[in-house]
C-alpha cells in the first residue's frame, strides 16, 4: 500500500467549490534514466489517480512520464451533503493506493 | 600559514544569520511553510509508522523505550551531531537512531539515506520544529568540533575552494541561477525538489564536494560528522523547520 495524503476544508458550503488536495508518495521513475553502471532504470509510475464523492466521481487523471516524483495534485469540487471522499491510484506494476478524508457540508 | 592568515581575517561567520529557507524562491518557502504540500511531510508520516512498529530480533519497537515520540524526541535533533558517552564519540542523529536498531532492537543497521532512515530521522527532526539549533562543541566534542572548522576553512577540489568562500564571502550572491546561502544546516533532512526525495545534510553536504570537484566523503565518514558539528555550532539559535523544502 502506497503513502498518500489528502485534504479538504474543514467545512464546506453546499453546492460551492472547495478545493482537494492530494499528495502521493512515488518516485514516478520515467524509464528514461540510467543508473551508475549505465543500466536502463525501468519505468515505474503512477498512471491512473481518481477521487470518489460517496461512490461519485469526481476527478480523474492519468498520468505521463513528465510527472514529478511525489506527485501533487489540487482539484475543485462541489458538495450537496455531507460524504467522504475516496482517492485511489494505480502504477504501472499494480501498486495501489488509496486514501479518504471526510466532507462535512456546513 | 602565511597566506591563510588575511583569509581567516576577512572570512567572519554572516551576520545576521539566515536559514536556508531564505535564499530560496517565494514557491518553494510557500512549499516549505505548508503542512500539507511539503513533500517531506510524507516521510514524517512514514517515521511516525515506523516509530511504533516493532523491529529486530528484540522485536522493540522505538516506541518501547521512548513512549510518544511527539513527546519524547521534543528538542532532540536540535542538539545534534552531539558526543555519545556510551558510544564514545561524536555522532549525527542517523548514526544515533541506527545505535538504536542495532544496539537494542538488533537489527541490520540502515542503510545511510535509505527510505527507513530518512523517514524516522525525519519524524525526530520534525519534533524540534520552532527551536534553535543547540549543538555542543566543548569537552569530548571538542576535537571533532576543531577538525570540523579546519575542514570548512580548508581548500579542496579542482576548483580549489574551501566553504568559507562562499558561504562566509559570498553569501546571498548569485551563482548561475541560484543564491548562495550561507551554509546553515538547519531544516534538514530537507526535500530537495532536484533530487525529488528526502535527503539528509550528509548528501547535501557531499553535493557541495562535487560542487567543487573534490573526492566526496563517504557517508558516515568522519569527515562529514566533523563538518556537520562546525555548521550545528555555526548555526546556533537558528531555528529548525524540519522537514525543509530546498530547490
Amino acid at each position: 500500500m502506497m503513502l498518500g495524503r489528502v485534504q479538504v476544508p474543514p467545512t464546506v458550503k453546499r453546492g460551492e467549490p472547495f478545493e482537494v488536495r492530494v499528495l502521493v508518495q512515488h518516485p514516478m521513475e520515467t524509464g528514461f534514466r540510467r543508473d551508475l553502471d549505465g543500466q536502463a532504470i525501468p519505468i515505474n509510475i503512477v498512471d491512473t489517480l481518481s477521487a470518489r464523492l460517496d461512490g461519485r466521481e469526481i476527478f480523474s487523471a492519468e498520468f505521463g512520464s513528465g510527472m514529478s516524483a511525489n506527485p501533487y495534485v489540487v482539484f475543485y469540487a462541489t458538495a450537496r451533503a455531507s460524504g467522504e471522499i475516496v482517492v485511489e491510484w494505480s502504477d504501472d506494476r499494480g501498486e495501489k493506493g488509496r486514501v479518504a478524508t471526510v466532507v462535512t457540508v456546513a | 600559514m602565511l597566506y591563510l592568515t588575511p583569509l581567516l581575517a576577512w572570512a567572519q561567520s554572516p551576520q545576521p544569520a539566515k536559514g536556508g529557507v531564505q535564499f530560496q524562491s517565494a514557491d518553494v518557502r510557500a512549499m516549505q511553510a505548508d503542512e500539507f504540500g511539503n513533500p517531506g511531510m510524507l516521510w514524517v508520516e512514514r517515521g511516525a509508522t515506523l516509530w511504533k512498529a516493532p523491529r529486530g530480533a528484540a522485536k522493540a519497537s522505538c516506541e518501547s523505550c521512548h513512549a510518544d515520540g511527539a513527546q519524547s524526541m521534543k528538542g532532540v535533533a536540535v542538539r545534534y551531531p552531539a558526543y555519545d558517552a556510551n558510544l564514545g564519540r561524536v555522532v549525527d542523529l542517523e548514526q544515533r537512531i541506527n545505535a538504536c536498531v542495532t544496539g537494542k532492537q538488533r537489527d541490520a543497521a540502515l542503510a545511510y539515506e535509505s527510505q527507513e532512515l530518512l523517514a524516522l530521522t525525519a519524524y525526530v527532526a520534525r519534533q524540534s520544529r520552532g527551536m534553535p539549533v543547540a549543538a555542543r562543541v566543548d569537552g569530548p566534542a571538542s576535537a571533532t568540533y576543531e577538525r570540523g572548522r579546519t575542514l570548512y576553512f580548508e581548500r579542496q577540489g579542482q576548483l580549489n575552494l574551501a566553504c568559507t568562500h562562499c558561504h562566509d564571502a559570498n553569501w546571498g550572491r548569485t551563482l548561475l541561477a541560484e543564491k548562495v546561502s550561507q551554509g546553515q544546516p538547519v531544516d534538514w533532512p530537507a526535500y530537495r525538489l532536484e533530487w525529488q526525495s528526502l535527503a539528509s545534510i550528509a548528501r547535501r553536504l557531499r553535493a557541495c564536494y562535487f560542487g567543487v570537484r573534490a573526492e566526496q566523503p563517504a557517508f558516515g565518514s568522519d569527515d562529514l560528522l566533523a563538518l556537520q558539528l562546525y555548521l550545528a555550532k555555526r548555526a546556533q539559535g537558528l531555528v529548525s523547520s524540519a522537514p525543509g523544502v530546498r530547490r
